[in-house]
């Protein structure tokens, strides 16, 4: 694939842009380049380098500028993409999360969409979401595929707060807040699930690349699932299913 | 028990941090870790420890500090001034490295003006690490403490310190001076000629709402061009210069998001990272701009010139009388007292305070 431009962060980071539009095209060239980078820095063959973050339409290199130049960098980047091919996801885990659809922004919602609550709801329960990126907040999962009809841009007044587990929506994208936040997407839901958590191996329970199914449940179930959660009886790796 | 450095009194926002989480960005995890590398790094050398060991950055109202169980050795970073109290009350300044017996309180003052200091931990603190790291992201419950530190808290240590004397650099670093060295981009095309002429020409001052996270800039409006103001989210490092609609900059800085939606005008580079950690709202800045090649060979530059500096370590009391001896001689007894200033709050520093 084409690189199309190495976008410098100083000499902290570079930004490899890979696409332009957010999709699932978009994923399958930055899945496919980030599984070929992941590979080069652990073989150690990018001088410098110290880890990778993925966004939408590009990835994100850091990089320690005593030990490698930037220059170098996007040259053999630049080099390995030549020869990556893009690739739908594979081997990412489908999710089936629990939430409450007893949003804030529901009603508002059924207005601007023009849609009934149920139908608003039950159409995002039976979509499979894409994570596109873990990003914004630790543990955060941006998630494609979002039926048509749902396109609507973020609140004109962010929410000074924003409850931990929120499930909302904006830019044809859902998200759920891992932490109580600051911020401007219409809430659907509450999922009881902790998405990070620092004691476990792996923090971010969710990755690029895993699919997100939502199951609804009522507010006596949210209620027992969110207290299992708080006093550690339930394990989040139980939501998981088998790659399909 | 083994040897701990117990906070007194919290202060307004301590800290531990250290050079950051690693390998957590991908999964949202900012490197978070103190705002000051070279005040860190060099700390770290004068106490003879790994330079990623764990400091407590304070901020507005530095903590009061105390040694149990065993004695603990600390140094302070620029801003910091100390005063010791019990059988040897003394003053300790910036860049000491002092040891803190057990039953001694240290207080502590910042510089009018100075936003946020290091209290560098002598040896190994016995904690967990998570993401290989004992720094502090309080907003994801991060760090060994999760939090900023409490009243009471206390940070355990592999051993008790030993004192070897104050100590301090022949020659500390001196504060640099000039403006404030950043590359163009990663989003330069999102602005128009002017506003990268602007940005690079024109003071801009610290906002007040500045933390962690980002530095506020109030000055003269950036405008976007056609592209608009808004960008596929994509990748952030500290020192990114991000500009909303309101065409304010906001210097991002170690606690911030991974990845964010607003164009990027410019990148402050990492050598000039530190100085922004020294400016509190209201102080003025400007920015130049400079090319990769040239913010890595200052990145090369500013870590010689660290070691230079790490490389001669002298007695900190050099040239004037040392009451630690005098108390262990057993010559002056009480008399110690008068060669310390104990009420140090209205008390005159000591002239060759290093």
């Amino acid at each position: 694939m084409e690189l199309l431009a190495a976008r410098p962060l100083a000499d902290r980071a570079v930004t490899f842009e890979l696409a332009t539009e957010v999709g699932a095209e978009a994923a399958a060239r930055v899945g496919a380049a980030q599984a070929r980078l992941s590979a080069l820095l652990e073989a150690g063959e990018l001088p410098g380098a110290l880890e990778l973050s993925r966004a939408f339409c590009a990835i994100t290199l850091h990089y320690d500028p005593l030990e490698g130049r930037q220059a170098g960098l996007v040259a053999r980047v630049r080099a390995a993409l030549e020869d990556t091919e893009p690739a739908a996801a594979t081997g990412g885990r489908l999710w089936r999360l629990p939430c409450l659809y007893e949003g804030e922004d529901l009603d508002d919602l059924s207005t601007r969409l023009g849609m009934a609550r149920d139908e608003i709801t039950a159409r995002h329960a039976a979509t499979e979401h894409l994570v596109h990126a873990i990003g914004f907040l630790p543990g955060l999962p941006f998630m494609g595929g979002l039926p048509d009809g749902f396109s609507v841009p973020r609140r004109e007044t962010p929410r000074t707060r924003v409850p931990q587990g929120s499930v909302a929506i904006a830019n044809g994208l859902t998200v759920i807040y891992p932490f109580e936040s600051p911020g401007g997407w219409h809430i659907l839901g509450r999922c009881p699930v902790p998405l990070f958590d620092a004691a476990r191996d792996a923090p971010a329970l969710l990755s690029a690349g895993d699919r997100v199914r939502f199951a609804p449940v009522d507010r006596p179930e949210f209620d027992r699932l969110a207290a299992a959660h708080a006093a550690g009886t339930a394990d989040p790796e139980t939501y998981a299913e088998a790659a399909t | 028990m083994s040897a701990r450095l117990v906070l007194t009194r919290a202060g307004a926002r301590s800290l531990l941090q250290d050079t950051g989480f690693r390998g957590g960005r991908g999964t949202g995890v900012p490197a978070a870790g103190a705002l000051d590398r070279d005040a860190l790094y060099l700390l770290n050398r004068l106490l003879g420890n790994a330079p990623d060991a764990a400091a407590i950055e304070a901020a507005l109202m530095p903590p009061a500090l105390r040694a149990e169980g065993g004695a603990v050795r600390l140094a302070l970073g620029p801003g910091l001034a100390g005063q010791v109290s019990g059988d040897n009350p003394r003053p300790v300044g910036a860049w000491t490295a002092f040891t803190l017996h057990p039953g001694e309180t240290l207080a502590l003052k910042l510089d009018p003006g100075c936003p946020v200091a290091l209290i560098g931990i002598g040896g190994a603190i016995a904690l967990p690490r998570a993401l290989g790291s004992h720094a502090t992201l309080a907003r994801a419950g991060l760090g060994p403490f999760g939090r900023a530190l409490g009243d009471g808290d206390a940070i355990p240590l592999e051993a008790a310190a030993t004192d070897p004397g104050d100590t301090t650099f022949a020659a500390p670093p001196s504060p640099a001076t000039g403006p404030i060295r950043a590359v163009p981009g990663p989003q330069a095309e999102w602005f128009t000629e002017d506003a990268m002429a602007t940005f690079f020409g024109t003071d801009y001052t610290v906002g007040a709402e500045t933390d962690r996270m980002g530095m506020r800039l109030e000055g003269p409006k950036l405008a976007h061009s056609e592209r608009g103001a808004d960008i596929v989210s994509d990748g952030i490092a500290p020192g990114a210069v991000q500009v909303p609609g309101s065409g304010q900059p906001i210097v991002l800085l170690a606690d911030a998001q991974t990845t964010g939606g607003y164009p990027k005008i410019a990148t402050v580079i990492g050598a000039d990272l530190p100085r922004l950690a020294r400016l509190a709202p209201g102080d003025s800045l400007r920015f130049e701009a400079v090319t990769v090649e040239q913010a890595e060979d200052a990145a090369r530059a500013r870590r010689a010139e660290l070691d230079r500096i790490a490389q001669a370590i002298v007695p900190a009391n050099a040239g004037r009388i040392d009451p630690r001896a005098l108390w262990r001689a057993n010559l002056a007894g009480q008399a110690v007292d008068a060669l310390c200033p104990d009420h140090f709050a209205a008390h005159p520093e000591p002239e060759d305070r290093p």
